[in-house]
């Protein structure tokens, strides 16, 4: 019994710690979850005179990913996204962060272009809306123009089949 | 000559004017309460990020159209969530961490005084009885008839 509470309390704290240690701290939850997705007209990157804005997307389900040419994890990530866009699961927009537009179009050519287009943030702005500290960062947006889900950081194929592909399948029958 | 023109080049740079010196004061006093996302342990004020600075730079704008502080936090923390801020907003799901220190402090208190007061009982006055009283004196005499020889 002498023993007994201290024993509980170090379980507690140890319980505690085992639970902070295993979460990533860089991966900040979004405010911006079920909130409408800010809005934006931005150049288009390969045809700079063309606007193009998430106004365009209603009665749309779509994926933004923020990326950038200077994005070394972007570069990880970029297969999986070229195979869904042959897949044509769910058109995927691309947000071209802080980038030269020289750059991205030849990253795009090199690596190959998932996006049905992307368009250019040369300063930044908009990814400030959408609450962008780190690249590549995806966000599934529903027909109403709500962002229903976050990905901080490369997407991985089990993330891909087990979350999004299955939350983009329902929103679109609804 | 040459250093007559130096000064003068550094005073130029030096000398801003109020208004714009009263801005970057502002921008550098809230910028020191916000978390830079990139480098989460530094605050926006220090950190040399990339969005730092473009955070910085929105923060400047915003402040330059006329918003107040807290409109600006508001407009960060819409975006970036309480995370931003180092010292967190009190409500429901940071109740914990404002009030848990105090619960700890009362907890401990509590465990403190009912220790101090379960000792106290312990503690009985127990008188010496007469054979006691008798060997004790027998002692402190021995004690200081050894000290005086």
């Amino acid at each position: 019994m002498r023993y007994a509470i201290p024993l509980v309390l170090f379980i507690g704290l140890v319980a505690f710690l085992a639970i902070g240690l295993g979460r990533d701290p860089h991966e900040v939850p979004s405010p911006l979850i079920n909130k409408a997705a800010p809005p934006f007209q931005l150049s288009q990157l390969h045809q700079p005179d063309k606007k193009f804005g998430a106004e365009e997307m209603r009665g749309k389900v779509w994926l933004l990913n923020v990326w950038a040419s200077w994005c070394v994890s972007c570069r990880e990530e970029h297969p999986l996204l070229v195979e869904l866009s042959r897949t044509h699961a769910v058109p995927i927009y691309g947000l071209n962060w802080k980038d030269k537009r020289e750059d991205a179009i030849t990253w795009l050519s090199d690596l190959g272009n998932p996006y049905v287009l992307s368009v250019s943030d040369l300063d930044g702005r908009i990814a400030i809306d959408y609450g962008v500290y780190g690249a590549p960062e995806t966000y599934l947006i529903d027909k109403t123009g709500v962002i229903r889900f976050k990905q901080i950081g490369p997407l991985s194929p089990e993330v891909l089949q087990k979350t999004i592909l299955p939350m983009a399948k329902e929103l679109m029958s609804k | 000559m040459i250093s007559v023109c130096v000064c003068t080049l550094v005073c130029a740079q030096v000398a801003r004017s109020p208004a714009e010196e009263e801005l970057d004061n502002r921008v550098r006093d809230l910028s020191q309460q916000l978390r830079c996302l990139v480098c989460q342990n530094e605050t926006l004020a220090d950190s040399q990020a990339d969005l730092a600075s473009d955070l910085k730079r929105q923060i400047r704008e915003q402040m330059k159209a006329g918003k107040s502080d807290k409109e600006i936090l508001a407009f960060l923390t819409e975006r970036y969530g309480d995370f931003v801020l180092y010292r967190p907003p009190v409500k429901r799901t940071t109740y914990l961490l404002w009030f848990g220190p105090f619960i700890l402090l009362g907890g401990g208190l509590f465990a403190l005084f009912r220790y101090i007061k379960s000792r106290r009982e312990q503690i009985h006055e127990q008188p010496l009885s007469s054979e006691e009283h008798r060997r004790a004196l027998e002692l402190l005499n021995a004690d200081s008839g050894k000290e005086s020889a």
